[in-house]
């Protein structure tokens, strides 16, 4: 994709591995050596970022060791002019020496920032594969608890805890959000990494082009049981994935509705792997907009009401069932609770048959572009010669 | 995440016997030994009767030079602390493998981490920086005090106030487990529901009024005070710098008092800006926290900025290589660094034209930055370079930070940002600047000016000692982060699974304890100086020959600093004076004005310090009259008219003489 660096790209992860390979001999940097394309990117972004401000940084290195050496007071050869504090072509160069590295740099950040913008769907498999019509991605819900991680696979009607696996080539959309603080979602292997935040959706694109066991894990402290809250991560064949969604359809943990999710989002560490042979279709969503609770309004139903006016004093009795894990009473919120607020809620959904948590139709949420780009020389990956993506679920705009 | 509610009782709100950590060992022996410490530095100061002379000469002055050596000491003891929070994390993570839990449980871990970074910013960085400007800025610019004495006073014990409270948060209840920026929604009352956030919240609240007072103090200073022919384009860099640093303080430090603000409303009177409900917006706390954050790191930064400029020209016995792009350069940064905040959270789902954006503009400020460096290095070059300590350290930061330049343009890369975001090579780098730039400017400016604050340099072997200790020390101890960035491990981990990790962080944990023994060496450097003072003893005033006004004047100054307002014609005003041998005055002194010590700014920040804690353990009756007792006394302290008096001429006079008669002795340099 950047195929003006392709050549000296190759050279810099010779240099690099070069510069590095007494530190990381024994290591397994996976930053650096990753599995999947945009992580590879990622990593050659890294190493040509390094490589061009070396051309400014061994320079000054350099030369402050030799003018420190040079220069010491018991060198009386050397001139000395304690008077000189000016040079206008001096200064022009010192300025401009690292101008001309940061437009460089500059340039291949605002190109990157775009090809790379983990919004933007996957338009090749690798360097010179790009994405064949006939692939649909991948769908994969991410959902940070704490502390585990849920995959819902909502083609398949999945669901795991602990466990992504994906088939490898095949590019992957995920869609991620948190019950209750922010973590971030990091598989070195495959991407770079996006927040997981309550009430809000970020979306990540990647695929990986070889089978293997890795890890991911939060790259966001949220807590105590931080440090275990990682999961095993696996590239496998598309005829091993198939395989596997049967296994997991065969699995003995039932079906992911509502009632065990929220027995799920209580706080556990080190969670064992956990399959779920069906998922309610609707949950993701439900999560994303605060509702899982049976009778409890919608963030954007509240906002749908907002956006019209509000109820007025009316509203007020509605406040008490937005309420998600304010007090910690998320898991203990039932209507019964509290029944006064419940009995005068005015409006417990916004429209007779949509059920809380349901997806809305896709009109009333502001429409997301899909199309990323941008810029003269992008070539937009919508345009003919790439193919559709699939538009099916109806984007929602991260609630902030 | 406990839901039951505390217990609440209305006399000690929720403070009882439980509040007291004693299941927690490691706790109890510190608390022990800081008792019986404390115990022996009470004992030894009734001991020596030096209560009254404390009182008197030190905790009620408004001298700046004063003010900025007690700064200066509040710094060094937080770094202990803050120092020792690392240390106990290099042996938690060094020793969390293979199934092994380490020797910290989370809850203990997680505030060792936050209270690190809290201390190591506010406690430790903070109080070195607004110490060395509040010493130097006036005796640069040929002042006799700051322009608001008493309030600088106020600023130095509301500063303190902040640090008693977070050390109380270690015996009296918790520190906060969040991180240093305390991001909701893991901040919010749901997932943190104890005290340890509100101790996080008030320390920060009340040196945040002492941090932003002496911010405006600083820059009245420099704009009114400045001595007759000093104009903007004459100031030395040091000043350039204190002045932008300032600008930056008061610019941003509101916004860390609003965000805080919002988040103790969250907290206290249930509003919703922060929470996760009710319209509440997590990220709207991550932006304006960064909005001062950002800023924040240039306040650090800029003043050492300043003072590697000094020693370089000090040092190199030259002018200063490109005074006019040095000082735009200043200014460039100090405008920059508030269009960048943003970088700090480009993982946050950001498009990628805002992203593109704010890593630009991060990388433009590198463009500044290098211009500097460039001309530190043409400074030394023709020049005559004497390697006394503050030169070595000024050497070690230039080839220690532009690596940490490096590593930070590469973190302003979005697409590589995604990598690195949170990594341990993010805490690489910003050791790698802050350390190798803050810290060792620090020491620099130390050994610097020491000789003026005092009247004797330091112990050069153990000054060694030190150095060599910490600039070793420093490469071990963060190297191995980078290479563990790159392995995909990330920051405030508490345990791994991956035993191929070990050997790097026992590397790393190696570094901190040759770091430790750079600290121990410096503080024996301190102690055997002081034991050596009339050896080291420089009578002349101007031990390194200075160029800067400060080197006017004798050592330690006299409380007046100067008996005449010196007149300046040119940069580099006392190199100029030396040259055209300007005859030091040694008649016609007049009685001098000068500002009175005052009780009000330590009994003030002690009620604050009580109203701190009320609030912190919902202690309301406590809050509530400790906050009229802020109000009255401040009111009552306005009623004290005897502000001022005049140093009568006899003992000018007597003490110019005896200036005098030192210099004669040094070997009669003017």
């Amino acid at each position: 994709m950047i195929r003006a660096f392709s050549l000296p790209r190759r050279m810099a992860r010779v240099l690099m591995l070069a510069t590095l390979a007494l530190p990381l001999g024994a290591c397994d940097a996976i930053v650096l050596n990753p599995a999947g394309d945009v992580a590879r990117q990622q990593a050659n972004l890294v190493i040509a970022s390094t490589l061009l401000m070396l051309l400014i940084i061994i320079p000054v290195m350099l030369l402050t060791v030799f003018f420190a050496w040079k220069y010491r007071a018991s060198n009386q050869e050397a001139r000395y002019e304690p008077d000189w504090d000016h040079s206008t072509q001096l200064e022009l160069v010192i300025w401009a020496a690292p101008l001309l590295i940061i437009i460089c740099l500059g340039a291949l950040t605002w190109v990157t920032t775009h090809l790379l913008d983990p919004y933007r769907p996957i338009t090749q498999l690798e360097k010179g594969r790009p994405v064949s019509a006939e692939v649909a991605p991948l769908e994969v819900n991410v959902v940070a608890l704490d502390w585990k991680w849920l995959f819902i696979y909502p083609e398949q009607g999945i669901a795991t805890v602990n466990e992504l696996v994906v088939p490898k080539d095949r590019p992957i959309n995920f869609r991620i959000t948190s019950s209750s603080v922010m973590n971030s979602f990091y598989v070195p292997a495959l991407a770079g990494q996006v927040y997981a935040m309550p009430g809000m959706e970020t979306k990540l694109h990647g695929v990986l082009n070889r089978t293997g066991e890795f890890t991911g894990f939060s790259a966001n402290y949220s807590g105590a049981g931080f440090s275990s809250m990682r999961f095993a991560f696996r590239g496998v064949t598309d005829a091993d994935f198939g395989q596997w969604v049967k296994q997991v359809k065969a699995g003995k943990d039932g079906s992911l509705d509502r009632s065990v999710y929220q027995e799920l989002v209580k706080p556990s560490e080190k969670e064992a792997v956990r399959h779920y042979a069906s998922v309610d279709g609707a949950l993701f969503n439900a999560i994303v907009d605060m509702c899982v609770q049976p009778g409890k309004m919608c963030m954007s139903q509240i906002m749908a009401i907002d956006a019209q006016g509000g109820l007025g004093l009316a509203g007020v009795y509605n406040v008490a069932m937005l309420n998600h894990d304010k007090y910690g009473t998320g898991d203990s919120f039932r209507p019964s609770d509290n029944d006064r607020s419940v009995d005068a809620a005015y409006v417990r959904a916004l429209c007779a048959d949509l059920k809380p948590g349901q997806v809305l139709p896709a009109s009333v949420y502001a429409p997301r572009s899909l199309a990323p780009l941008v810029g003269a020389g992008l070539r937009n990956p919508l345009d003919k010669g790439t193919p559709a993506i699939s538009q099916s679920a109806p984007p929602l705009s991260p609630v902030s | 995440m406990t839901s039951e509610p505390q217990a609440w009782s209305p006399i000690f709100g929720r403070l009882s016997l439980e509040s007291l950590p004693l299941h927690e060992p490691i706790v109890v022996a510190t608390f022990c030994a800081v008792v019986l410490g404390g115990i022996g530095l009470v004992g030894a100061l009734t001991y020596f009767r030096l209560w009254g002379y404390l009182w008197k000469e030190w905790f009620t002055t408004v001298d700046h030079k004063k003010i900025g050596i007690m700064y200066m000491i509040l710094g060094l003891i937080m770094f202990v602390r803050g120092f020792a929070d690392a240390i106990m994390m290099r042996l938690q993570q060094v020793m969390a493998f293979n199934g092994s839990e380490g020797y910290l449980n989370a809850h203990h871990y997680d505030q060792v981490f936050t209270a690190h970074g809290v201390i190591m910013i506010f406690f430790v960085a903070m109080p070195f920086v607004t110490g060395l400007m509040n010493y130097i800025v006036p005796l640069q610019i040929g002042a006799r005090d700051v322009s608001f004495p008493f309030l600088n006073n106020f600023s130095f014990w509301m500063t303190t106030s902040g640090a008693v409270l977070v050390m109380v948060s270690l015996f009296i209840g918790e520190f906060a487990q969040t991180g240093w920026l305390a991001y909701p929604p893991l901040s919010g009352l749901t997932h943190s529901p104890g005290v340890g956030v509100d101790y996080y919240i008030w320390a920060l609240q009340i040196a945040g009024v002492g941090t932003t007072l002496s911010g405006i103090n600083l820059i009245v200073t420099i704009v009114k005070m400045r001595a007759p022919g000093m104009t903007m384009m004459k100031m030395p860099v040091f000043t350039w710098t204190s002045l932008c640093t300032n600008v930056l303080i008061v610019a941003s430090f509101p916004v860390l008092t609003a965000v805080l603000a919002l988040l103790s409303l969250d907290r206290y009177v249930g509003t919703n800006f922060f929470t996760n409900d009710f319209g509440g917006s997590p990220m709207m706390y991550v932006n304006l926290i960064w909005i001062w954050g950002h800023p924040e790191v240039y306040i650090l930064i800029l003043p050492l900025f300043g003072v590697f400029s000094e020693i370089t020209s000090t040092f190199s016995g030259k002018r200063l290589f490109g005074y006019t792009s040095m000082v735009y350069a200043t200014v460039c940064i100090t405008v920059l660094s508030y269009l960048v905040w943003l970088h700090h959270f480009f993982t946050m789902g950001s498009g990628a034209s805002v992203n593109s954006f704010f890593g630009i503009t991060t990388m433009i400020i590198s463009i500044p930055t290098g211009a500097k460096l460039f001309n530190w290095l043409f400074t030394m070059y023709r020049g005559r370079i004497r390697y006394e300590l503050p030169m070595m350290w000024t050497v070690a930061f230039m080839l220690t930070f532009v690596v940490g330049g490096m590593t930070g343009v590469m973190l302003a890369v979005p697409p590589a940002d995604f990598v690195l975001h949170n990594s341990l090579f993010l805490i690489a780098h910003f050791h790698n600047v802050i350390i190798g730039g803050v810290v060792f400017g620090v020491f620099a400016a130390i050994n610097y000016w020491w000789p003026k604050a005092f009247g004797y340099k330091l112990n050069v072997f153990w000054g060694k000692v030190s150095f060599w200790f910490w600039v070793v020390g420093f490469w071990f101890a963060f190297m191995p982060l980078y290479v563990l960035g790159f392995m995909g491990v990330t920051r405030r981990m508490r345990v791994f699974d991956d035993p191929s990790l070990q050997i790097l962080f026992g590397i790393a944990a190696f570094g901190a304890v040759l770091i430790a023994c750079g600290i121990a060496a410096m503080f024996v450097q301190f102690g055997v100086s002081i034991m050596n003072r009339d050896k080291l003893r420089d009578e002349t005033g101007d031990p390194w020959n200075g160029r800067t006004l400060e080197w006017a004047t004798s050592s330690p100054p006299p409380d007046y600093n100067f008996a005449f307002t010196p007149v300046v014609h040119g940069l580099d005003a006392w190199e100029e004076m030396k040259r055209r041998d300007v005859p030091r005055p040694t008649s016609g002194f007049r009685a001098i004005h000068m500002p009175s010590s005052t009780w009000a700014g330590i009994v003030i920040a002690g009620i604050a310090t009580v109203c701190g804690f009320a609030l912190i353990w919902h202690i309301w009756w406590l809050a509530a009259l400790s906050f009229l007792g802020v109000i009255g006394t401040s009111i009552v302290h306005t009623f004290n008219y005897k502000r001022d008096f005049h140093i009568p001429v006899e003992e000018v006079v007597a003490t110019e003489a005896e200036r005098t008669r030192q210099l004669e002795a040094a070997g009669g340099a003017a």
